[in-house]
């Protein structure tokens, strides 16, 4: 059975939604402690929303210098998958392993509602999206402006780097670009949640697509 | 040893919270234009010698204390 980590922060919010929706995709949920050398031979790592280390200095950029991510970094290196949700996606930028960072949202408002998503292109992250495709994924954040250089946007834009649009930008985030990947594109991150959109019965099961996305690329790593 | 490092806001990198409080004081009747919020650390370190502190400091704040992506800093006061 494939094993799914998910790293666990002093402050992690989401990390036993995210626990509970790997479970649910058929996955075997692994809890990994920041302390943690090592995560526990896990196929796949999520990195949960939450405040790590409460959000202090930068949002998730304590939580980056921890032995976990040492770990998550070496997992990710060997080509492994690592999705990164919200606080999760801030402390992936923040360790170098996804490009740009997460700034206050530009109105200054924490925002939690439904965010209506565009699928920008085919990728193995979105098993069954294509282009143009709409998924629905609840936001909640309050530091979710994605921001990089104009030109470092243009490089990611060149290389399908961006996977998901906001339809309606709702924190600023540069080319309202909600979803991006890594160069190899094994590491990904978002701030919408996919784990709190795994069934109907909460609004939406959009969040599962990622989430097989996520197990699918643990089956066939990314080569470098 | 003590050494003060000042981290700032890249120019042209919009700033919210320096934005909100130029409102407010625009609010309160004051002239001004432009704010821009940074942070200031004071490290007390153990170092050799001042060069050495601030070898460290310098490493200290391009590794932790800021993002390059949006932030220049300043070791010394």
């Amino acid at each position: 059975m494939m094993r799914a980590g998910v790293v666990v922060f002093p402050g992690s919010r989401d990390d036993r939604d995210a626990l509970r929706a790997v479970e649910l995709m058929g996955a075997e949920p692994v809890r990994i402690w920041h302390r943690d050398e090592d995560l526990g031979g896990a196929d796949a790592v999520i990195v949960p929303g939450g405040f790590s280390f409460g959000d202090h200095l930068r949002c998730g950029a304590l939580a980056a210098l921890s032995p976990a991510m040492a770990a998550v970094r070496a997992h990710a290196e060997a080509g492994g998958p690592v999705l990164g949700v919200c606080n999760g996606f801030q402390v992936l930028t923040e360790a170098g392993l996804l490009p740009g960072i997460l700034r206050p949202n530009a109105s200054l408002r924490f925002r939690c509602h439904d965010a209506p998503l565009v699928v920008e292109r085919e990728s193995a992250w979105l098993p069954g999206a294509g282009a143009g495709d709409r998924l629905t994924i609840p936001i909640k954040h309050h530091d979710g402006g994605w921001f990089a250089p104009p030109e470092q946007v243009a490089e990611l834009e060149r290389r399908g780097q961006v996977l998901l649009r906001y339809a309606q930008n709702p924190n600023g985030s540069v080319g309202s670009i909600a979803c991006v990947t890594n160069e190899r594109g094994n590491v990904a991150g978002l701030m919408p949640h996919p784990e709190h959109a795994v069934d109907e019965l909460l609004g939406s099961a959009d969040g599962r697509v990622l989430l097989q996305g996520l197990l699918d690329l643990a089956g066939a790593p990314v080569a470098a | 040893m003590k050494v003060t490092v000042t981290v700032r806001p890249r120019e042209g990198i919009l700033d919210p919270q320096g934005e909100a409080l130029r409102r407010s004081l625009t609010g309160l009747g004051y002239d001004v234009t432009d704010v821009r919020a940074g942070k200031v650390f004071d490290l007390e370190l153990e170092a050799a010698d001042e060069a050495d502190a601030r070898r460290i400091a310098d490493e200290i704040s391009e590794r932790v204390l800021s993002n390059p992506l949006i932030e220049d800093y300043q070791v010394g006061a």
